[in-house]
């Protein structure tokens, strides 16, 4: 049975549209697969040294052992943003001759081995053997090792269970702030010492072998779990018939202010505002927003005055990147009927623009406070959204005449938590790494204003260029409009 | 009205549709019958430049249609669910064409009003998404969502698949009287013999792109089809 999941699982891959269009994408996702690995590599080999020098007078196991449980945090949090359940259709399969339980194991036995679980081993694996080199008894070692990866896949499946529980919310990312935050917050008050708690417990285990069957009690209870989770899922009255909901709706006639491009944004908010997957990204513009504080409270980054418009450019253009993205694919779903209807493809765009930058606009005012930090901070901050308006939203519409990836927003692939996963975040990298490295470079060339002056005139250019740049943008969709009604009309 | 020339369509190789020539008139009711893989999709998506043809044109009132999109204002048509936006409510669904068809609220209003048995009090004014409608439902807020801005030609694939019989009834009532009383252009295709030749003044048959009948209904033709489409099995079943 398996080997036909996989079979179908390979063909559903490189049989699709997608496959062939993101193919740099893919190159690129190893690179950084590779760039991760070099780094974790290093992190094994160079951890005990590290600890030796910064720690003399402590046994460096013992140390590594406390600083695990902000590992686990740090590791929930990674994976909760990037790693999603793997996705299956399994509506086909559901009549067929193949057992629900079968089809669970497969799905979570698949998750074992994702890239995530794999990444820890490489840091693991080599701090053991150094551990070892230097005089560490290797039975003890081994032991912990074992443990390590055991405990690696416990946070796989923890994972799963706090994203099974937030697609039930509307507050998506609510469920695990809040598990991290009491997690962190109770051993940061000494309320419970987590920290030592997890470092003890990992080191008695280390020392009684026997205690080894209770984290890997707690993995099955884990895996037992999200299999309950999932099995319930798997009918087609339960998640793969969407529910009925009952209609919100809202006056949204101040849009007609906008003139022509009115109907266009009434669906585009009613797409945001009654879908789930793209109700998400409104949600992420508030993790957007309090980005910032990582940064600016820490007198590290008071003189790199150079990351200042990365910040801006993230902060008032987190929904711009988001959403703008998978421009026009939100619309996947009908795209043949707009075409086929009596629009003016400049006006859809135009809306889509608009939404755009009044998203800028909002996020820069919400985005004001942070001048608590210093002026400079708000003048880049400004900088940036000007340079978002005028030079991202367009790289943005232009880049979605290449979309060739059907979003279903009616969601019927089960186990879909839809949300974004990495590869979303690497397509926005070059969007705020680019202004970043203009402003650092005129910042050291000539200086603050100049680096300033620099990216504000670029948005200004944009935003004078935006009828011509607009023309060129929907020749551009009108030129690859029969191959992407071809690929929005094929599943997956 | 519509004019097609030398239109051909083929992918890798294979053409999957090929018309000489074929002229359909204003306000005929112009019924596309064949087996899977005929070439009735292909055409009709050719007719909404939806696809790109191989060689050759179709001229929608004198408007070449994979050049211009001068046609889009008086065509409208429904082909199949992906023509719906999920996550509107029926009433928002017509009032978006309405908009697109430069008719207001209460243009909108009158008409779709007049559809009320038809939709049989199961569309309008519920606050229920089109994603959860019932597939004959959804078929049904289709239609009519085509019907909105007076177009003069309708294009509407496999129309009664779906619905009840009730509603398959009134729609072909309704269909007729458009072609006949306001002169609208009506092409359908179907499956459905008898529903065709209830409805449609002329009937082309499709045989793996290539046009094979081309009829002028009358009380004979329900017949005729049959025992084309009859032939056909034998002739299958002779050569296996």
């Amino acid at each position: 049975m398996i080997k036909h999941f996989l079979n179908l699982e390979w063909k559903q891959y490189f049989r699709s549209s997608y496959w062939q269009k993101s193919l740099g994408l893919n190159i690129l996702l190893v690179f950084f697969a590779l760039y991760f690995i070099v780094i974790f590599l290093g992190l094994g080999f160079g951890l005990l040294p590290i600890l030796k020098k910064l720690y003399p007078d402590e046994d460096p196991f013992v140390v590594a052992n406390g600083f695990l449980f902000f590992w686990i945090i740090a590791d929930l949090m990674m994976r909760f943003f990037l790693q999603k359940l793997p996705v299956m259709s399994v509506k086909p399969l559901l009549t067929l001759p193949i057992k629900r339980s079968t089809v669970v194991n497969y799905v979570l036995g698949k998750s074992a081995l994702n890239f995530f679980n794999f990444l820890p081993l490489f840091a693991i694996i080599p701090f053991s053997i150094m551990l070892m080199i230097d005089g560490k008894d290797s039975s003890m070692i081994l032991t912990w090792m074992f443990t390590m990866i055991i405990l690696v896949l416990i946070i796989n499946f923890v994972n799963f269970i706090i994203e099974a529980f937030s697609a039930e919310t509307e507050l998506s990312f609510l469920p695990l702030i809040a598990i991290v935050g009491t997690l962190y917050g109770l051993d940061y008050f000494n309320v419970v010492p987590i920290k030592a708690t997890i470092g003890n417990a990992l080191i008695a285990v280390a020392n009684n072998p026997i205690l080894i069957l209770i984290p890997i009690g707690f993995l099955l209870v884990c895996y037992w779990y999200n299999f309950k989770i999932l099995k319930s899922k798997l009918f087609l009255d339960s998640s793969l018939k969407s529910k009925v909901q009952e209609v919100k709706a809202a006056d949204l006639s101040w849009t007609k202010r906008f003139g022509d491009i009115a109907p266009f944004m009434q669906l585009d908010l009613k797409l945001i505002w009654r879908n789930k997957r793209t109700k998400s990204s409104v949600f992420i513009m508030v993790i957007g927003l309090v980005y910032g504080l990582f940064f600016y409270p820490q007198p590290m980054y008071k003189d790199m005055v150079w990351l200042f418009p990365f910040i801006g450019i993230f902060v008032t253009g987190i929904f711009l990147i988001n959403f703008g993205q998978f421009i026009p694919a939100w619309d996947s779903g009908y795209y043949k009927m707009l075409m086929s209807q009596n629009i003016k493809y400049e006006q859809y765009l135009r809306s889509k623009f608009v939404l755009m930058v009044l998203s800028v606009g909002i996020m820069f005012v919400l985005s004001i406070p942070y001048v608590y930090f210093g002026w400079k901070i708000l003048i880049a901050h400004f900088a940036a959204a000007v340079y978002n308006v005028g030079v991202n939203s367009h790289v943005m519409l232009y880049g979605g005449s290449f979309n060739r990836k059907k979003i279903d927003l009616n969601q019927r692939a089960a186990f879909n938590y839809q949300g974004t996963g990495a590869v979303q975040w690497i397509i926005g990298l070059p969007l705020m790494i680019l202004p970043m490295l203009i402003f650092a470079l005129m910042n050291w060339l000539v200086g603050f204003e100049a680096g300033i002056a620099l990216l504000i005139l670029m948005g200004v250019a944009g935003i004078v260029l935006h009828k011509r740049l607009m023309k060129m943008i929907t020749k551009r969709y009108l030129d690859s409009k029969y191959k992407m009604i071809d690929a929005f009309s094929q599943d997956n | 009205m519509i004019y097609t020339k030398d239109l051909s369509k083929s992918y890798n190789g294979t053409t999957v549709l090929n018309i000489e020539e074929l002229s359909i008139p204003k306000g005929q009711s112009f019924g596309l019958v064949g087996n899977n893989g005929a070439g009735k999709t292909t055409y009709f998506s050719l007719l909404l430049d939806l696809i790109k043809p191989t060689t050759g044109n179709i001229t929608n009132n004198s408007v070449v249609v994979d050049q211009s999109e001068d046609w889009k204002p008086f065509t409208s048509s429904f082909i199949d669910e992906s023509f719906l936006i999920g996550y509107l409510t029926p009433d928002e669904y017509f009032y978006f064409i309405g908009d697109l068809r430069g008719q207001n609220k209460a243009d909108v209003d009158a008409l779709t009003s007049q559809f009320e048995d038809f939709f049989n009090g199961e569309i309008l004014g519920k606050k229920k998404y089109l994603r959860d409608l019932s597939k004959g439902n959804q078929k049904k807020a289709g239609i009519v969502a085509a019907l909105i801005g007076n177009p003069e030609v309708i294009i509407l694939d496999e129309p009664f698949a779906n619905l009840d019989p009730t509603t398959q009834i009134r729609l072909k009532q309704l269909l007729k009287d458009l072609a006949e009383k306001q002169g609208v252009t009506i092409l359908i295709s179907s499956h459905d013999l008898m529903h065709v030749t209830d409805v449609c003044e002329r009937i082309v048959v499709l045989e793996k792109g290539d046009v094979v009948k081309d009829l002028e209904t009358n009380p004979t033709t329900l017949k005729e089809l049959e025992a084309h489409f009859a032939s056909n099995m034998s002739v299958s079943q002779e050569e296996e």
